[in-house]
């Protein structure tokens, strides 16, 4: 028992403390949740906008130009692997971009783009029909009542699932060391290679993945019972 | 050409097909300022959409509607120009629900630029005096009654001063005590002069308010009179069992 608990204990100090390799490990961290957070923002702009695009509609009730592109490109991210987007986006599109968080952060978001363009556009048809009626009612156009009226109850109604999507998209963020950026399970990768010791490096990385995703899940769910609550009197 | 004689609002044969069902089959209307036009007739019978094809919340498979000088289902036409001067009040009141009862009344106005936002503020609380609720400016709909939402819709409607309003069956969502509140502040407006087509199932709003009484059935106009001659000498004999199943 005793020389179980030593075992533990060297590996311990070889993957975390020793060299100060821990400070790796927070370094990779930072480097998830910055091209998380940027990647999400990209996400929600580009997202609504496809959600509006998807959305929009001939006078004759057919798909229209900007529709079509919408559908083809949630299509095409929904029906491929994230990596494989992620590699195209660093081998081939900007191959010559030398910003490697610039590229992951715009891989991503284009890829979480179609999955919050789908989120939002439930959020937009859970909006009573009767809201965009009376904007047009009054003389405002149909812009005009997306904006001030029907998107800031769609978000509203899209809340819950965007922080999903968002918690989902930091996950999918280990794959970044394909494309050789140190993120959380690279700089986990890189260790247990060094020291031929893959349980420490990969349990410390899985629970601070854990810990950042639950202390998010717990933030967000108080943030969401605040707003249900605001709804309520 | 005189335009004093007129009517404001001119319906020429209009029909609206949703699919293979024909709703309005060729409708024939004039309507002159300050008139009070109320629709009546079986559920289903087209009077809503009726009201719905005037201010192009549905757009007419074929025919004609005119305010003034406006084709109104002409391509052409700037629809949201048209709109401002016709306000609508709905069956499920719709308000915004993620703006203050303030905004909601000022929001039109000052994004279309009619108004300073100070200037609106002020019509607004004017306007929510006169229906006695001023204290709700800063509320939510979600907080206000169904009858005290339905003021405020009204309210929202004549912040734009609007030429003519249309109401669709303002009266029907609401609960029975709260119908009164609501059709008072609807008479107030008639009595004030304004010009208002109303889809109700409000007899006796009907036969006090109207200046013409029409009944639809079946895609159109199946008769149309004085509210004193039309309830109390029915022609129509669809109009007569409809009488006799709702008074």
């Amino acid at each position: 028992m005793g020389e179980w608990w030593a075992g533990v204990r060297g590996q311990f100090y070889d993957s975390f403390v020793d060299g100060s390799l821990w400070i790796q490990y927070f370094k990779g961290l930072g480097v998830t949740v910055e091209v998380s957070i940027f990647a999400a923002l990209i996400g929600l702009v580009l997202g609504t906008v496809i959600a509006l695009m998807n959305m929009s509609r001939r006078r004759d009730g057919k798909r229209n130009a900007a529709s079509v592109i919408a559908m083809v490109y949630i299509d095409v991210i929904r029906g491929t692997p994230s990596v494989i987007q992620l590699l195209i986006m660093w081998f081939i599109i900007l191959k010559s971009c030398t910003n490697g968080v610039l590229v992951s952060v715009l891989a991503f978001g284009i890829n979480s783009g179609a999955y919050v363009a789908e989120i939002i556009r439930g959020g937009i048809q859970a909006v009573d029909n009767g809201q965009m009626e009376a904007g047009r009612s009054l003389g405002l156009s149909k812009v005009q009542t997306m904006i001030y009226v029907v998107l800031p109850q769609a978000f509203k109604n899209a809340f819950p699932s965007l922080l999903n999507e968002f918690i989902t998209l930091l996950k999918e963020t280990a794959i970044l060391g394909y494309v050789g950026m140190a993120d959380l399970t690279r700089v986990a990768n890189q260790v247990s290679a060094r020291t031929y010791e893959p349980f420490m490096p990969l349990l410390g990385a899985a629970a601070i993945y854990f810990v950042v995703i639950k202390v998010l899940s717990i933030l967000f769910g108080r943030l969401e019972r605040r707003m249900r609550e605001g709804d309520q009197h | 050409m005189s335009e004093s004689v007129k009517a404001l609002i001119r319906v020429k044969d209009l029909k609206k097909d949703f699919g293979e069902n024909h709703v309005l089959r060729g409708i024939n209307y004039e309507i002159d300022k300050g008139q009070k036009i109320v629709l009546v007739g079986p559920s289903g019978c087209g009077k809503s959409t009726f009201l719905r094809c005037l201010n192009l919340l549905e757009e007419p498979t074929s025919g004609e509607v005119w305010l003034d000088e406006t084709m109104v289902n002409d391509p052409k036409t700037d629809i949201n120009k048209i709109r401002q001067r016709m306000g609508m009040v709905f069956q499920h009141f719709n308000l915004f629900q993620n703006l203050t009862i303030m905004d909601n009344i000022t929001l039109a106005p000052v994004k279309l630029g009619l108004m300073k936002p100070e200037e609106a503020k002020e019509k607004a609380l004017s306007l929510l005096k006169r229906v006695n609720l001023s204290d709700k400016a800063d509320s939510y709909p979600h907080q206000l009654s169904g009858g005290q939402q339905q003021r405020i819709a009204i309210v929202r409607s004549l912040e734009m001063n609007p030429e003519v309003m249309l109401f669709d069956e303002p009266t029907s969502a609401l609960d029975p005590e709260m119908v009164g509140e609501v059709l008072q502040v609807m008479k107030e407006l008639a009595e004030e002069g304004m010009t208002m087509v109303v889809v109700t199932h409000e007899m006796a709003f009907a036969k006090e308010v109207a200046s013409k009484v029409i009944f639809i059935d079946q895609g159109l106009i199946q008769e149309e009179n004085t509210p004193d001659e039309f309830f109390a000498h029915p022609k129509n004999e669809r109009l007569k069992d409809f009488l006799s199943k709702v008074l």
